[in-house]
């Protein structure tokens, strides 16, 4: 008899026990590797706000005793990022525009309508997401200039206004999730094709479409290897040349180069925030990443 | 007579829709085809061309044949940014994949604070290269760098990490696993997409843990495996900002990728026909590359609904 109520008991116990013990066991398998991702932002945070004496100190001090904000407010001043920024915004913010119009319409043709050619040409999209860049560059590099393009912001922007593969690929798969009994029905009363695009898909996917402006920006507002190419003059840079250049500058001052890779990456973090749930969405139905 | 006319409105209607229809994708697809002709197809081959010729932006063009590919094969400096590139892209990618997918395997338990977590190991891929690349370049710093500091602490003197010819390469393959966050992410939904039934079918059949990962996980996972490998390994083949920001190829040219190399042919020496056959030579790596992976995938990738002739 009691026997049995031990046994009840103990497997009572396992019944409220089990879950917090699995929860533990988990903690520590997660906690370490986080904070290993985590502790080179707590020390970029830590040495921006240092003074100079502080920073070569061995073992480092992790909570410098005085936070000196002011020092981002020098290493931007010094540094022209107000400029940097503009231009990363202008920038980033054209592409979006060229790349929403151009690919919207490449999508919805391939989505929606039947015409000859249509799956070479889709064949065609995906294979030159696949195409490294490296291939064009020097070709267009050197049409750019025979345009006199270069230390202009037409080769970072114009090319977009003509689609983007991973764009049109993108939008593709998300005006394909929409029944295309909606498209017929806009059809037989009279709707014409692009109408249908205008008044019925686009309505549907706006979700799609943000996912397609915020991935967008976010790389744009990341990229170096484009405007490093074809941007001279500091006046134009983005935020990734400015820093790059910022890194001679503050050679000694570490602290005024940590404060502003913060503020480089204020923009894309704040919007990865702001809008999670697209920017996973995205990820998860392309699978691709910057 | 009125049946006769309404078939014959219903066949132009038909008709005069489907070449609407045509004109208007077409229309549509101007602009990607118009970019896709002259930023695409025309300098691919532009390029092509010029890899067979000596070319720069003052002189003339002289035709050389093979001669760019026959100076690059004899370029020792060529061959060892080949060599760095293979050993970049052969340990980084294997290695991101396995770290993504662990973190992935354990974020799809039910743990407490499971969005924080994801979040924290999501984020460093949402920042520029650039930004990950200049506080890297702290934290390898030999005197006051995180790193050096904590090995200090158990005891051990740390390297000079990207100062030093032989720690500068494996700086950046530790560097680059700090960016797992994006695979980590498809491997997660690669996860979530694998059917709870076959675990508990494989669970009443008393398979362990260690069976269950390996014939219900990793075969329904392998094509979300194969994709992000394929992906990953085109990006780790044309790696370039962290050698250029980090190191600029050093020290002793031991992180001189590929594309750092043609990036000095081209715009620092102008030496566009040698460059292109450096970018020619990138490509078709990668695409025998793809290609290989791809033909291999029948052996170990698995398809669900997938008709199997064995």
């Amino acid at each position: 008899m009691s026997s049995a109520i031990d046994t009840a008991l103990i497997s009572n116990a396992r019944k409220v026990w089990h879950p917090v013990l699995r929860q533990i066991g988990l903690l520590v398998l997660v906690l370490p590797g986080a904070s290993l991702f985590l502790i080179p932002w707590f020390w970029m945070l830590s040495t921006a706000g240092k003074e100079t004496a502080l920073i070569w100190k061995t073992p480092p001090v992790w909570i410098p005793p005085v936070y000196h904000w002011e020092n981002f407010i020098k290493a931007w001043l010094q540094g022209d990022f107000a400029v940097y920024y503009l231009n990363t915004f202008y920038i980033s913010g054209m592409n979006v525009i060229g790349i929403l119009i151009s690919s919207v319409l490449a999508a919805y043709a391939f989505a929606r309508i039947r015409f000859p050619g249509r799956d070479v040409l889709f064949v065609v999209v995906l294979s030159t997401m696949m195409l490294p860049r490296q291939v064009t560059l020097i070709p267009l590099y050197m049409i750019f200039s025979e345009l006199g393009w270069i230390n202009t912001f037409k080769p970072l922007i114009v090319p977009l206004f003509f689609g983007d593969a991973f764009s049109i690929f993108l939008l593709r798969q998300f005006f394909l999730t929409i029944s295309r009994e909606l498209d017929d029905a806009a059809l037989i009363d009279g709707c014409r094709r692009l109408g249908v695009l205008f008044r019925i898909l686009l309505p549907l996917t706006r979700p799609a479409l943000a996912v397609v402006a915020i991935f967008n920006f976010t790389w744009a507002w990341n990229e170096f290897f484009t405007p490093l190419i074809y941007l001279d003059s500091p006046k134009l840079f983005p935020i990734t040349l400015g820093l790059h250049r910022f890194i001679g500058r503050a050679q000694i001052d570490i602290q005024f180069l940590m404060a502003m890779t913060i503020v480089s990456t204020l923009v894309p973090i704040g919007i990865f925030f702001l809008t999670q749930r697209y920017f996973i969405q995205g990820i998860v139905i392309t699978g691709i990443k910057g | 007579m009125a049946a006769q006319s309404s078939l014959a409105d219903f066949v132009k209607r038909r008709f005069t829709q489907r070449t609407e229809d045509v004109l208007t994708a077409y229309l549509c697809l101007l602009p990607w085809i118009i970019g896709f002709l002259a930023f695409t197809l025309g300098p691919l081959v532009f390029s092509l061309v010029l890899s067979f010729f000596q070319a720069d932006l003052f002189t003339r063009n002289v035709f050389v044949g093979l001669g760019n590919y026959v100076d690059l094969v004899q370029d020792p400096l060529f061959l060892k940014s080949l060599r760095i590139t293979a050993i970049y892209a052969f340990v980084s990618v294997p290695l991101g994949a396995a770290t993504a997918l662990a973190v992935a395997l354990l974020l799809n338990q039910k743990v407490v604070g499971l969005g924080v977590w994801r979040t924290v190991y999501y984020l460093p891929s949402v920042i520029s290269g650039v930004a990950v690349a200049v506080l890297w370049l702290q934290i390898f710093n030999p005197r006051m760098g995180l790193i050096n500091n904590a090995l200090k602490v158990v005891g051990i003197e740390g390297p000079s990490w990207i100062f030093d010819s032989t720690w500068a390469l494996p700086s950046l393959i530790i560097m680059s696993l700090w960016a797992v966050g994006a695979n980590m992410l498809l491997y997660l939904a690669g996860l979530q997409g694998i059917p709870t039934y076959l675990y508990e079918a494989a669970k009443i059949d008393g398979a362990s843990v260690w069976r269950r990962f390996w014939h219900v996980t990793i075969p329904m996972l392998s094509p979300t495996i194969f994709f992000n490998v394929v992906i990953s390994l085109i990006a780790a083949f044309q790696f370039f900002t962290q050698s250029f920001i980090m190191t600029n190829g050093g020290p002793n040219n031991s992180t001189l990728s590929m594309v750092l190399f043609l990036y000095r042919k081209a715009f620092q020496q102008t030496r566009f026909g040698y460059a292109s056959a450096v970018a020619w030579v990138l490509f078709a790596i990668i695409i025998c590359f793809t290609l290989l992976f791809m033909r291999s995938s029948s052996l170990w990738v698995y398809y669900a609904g997938e008709e199997r002739n064995d």
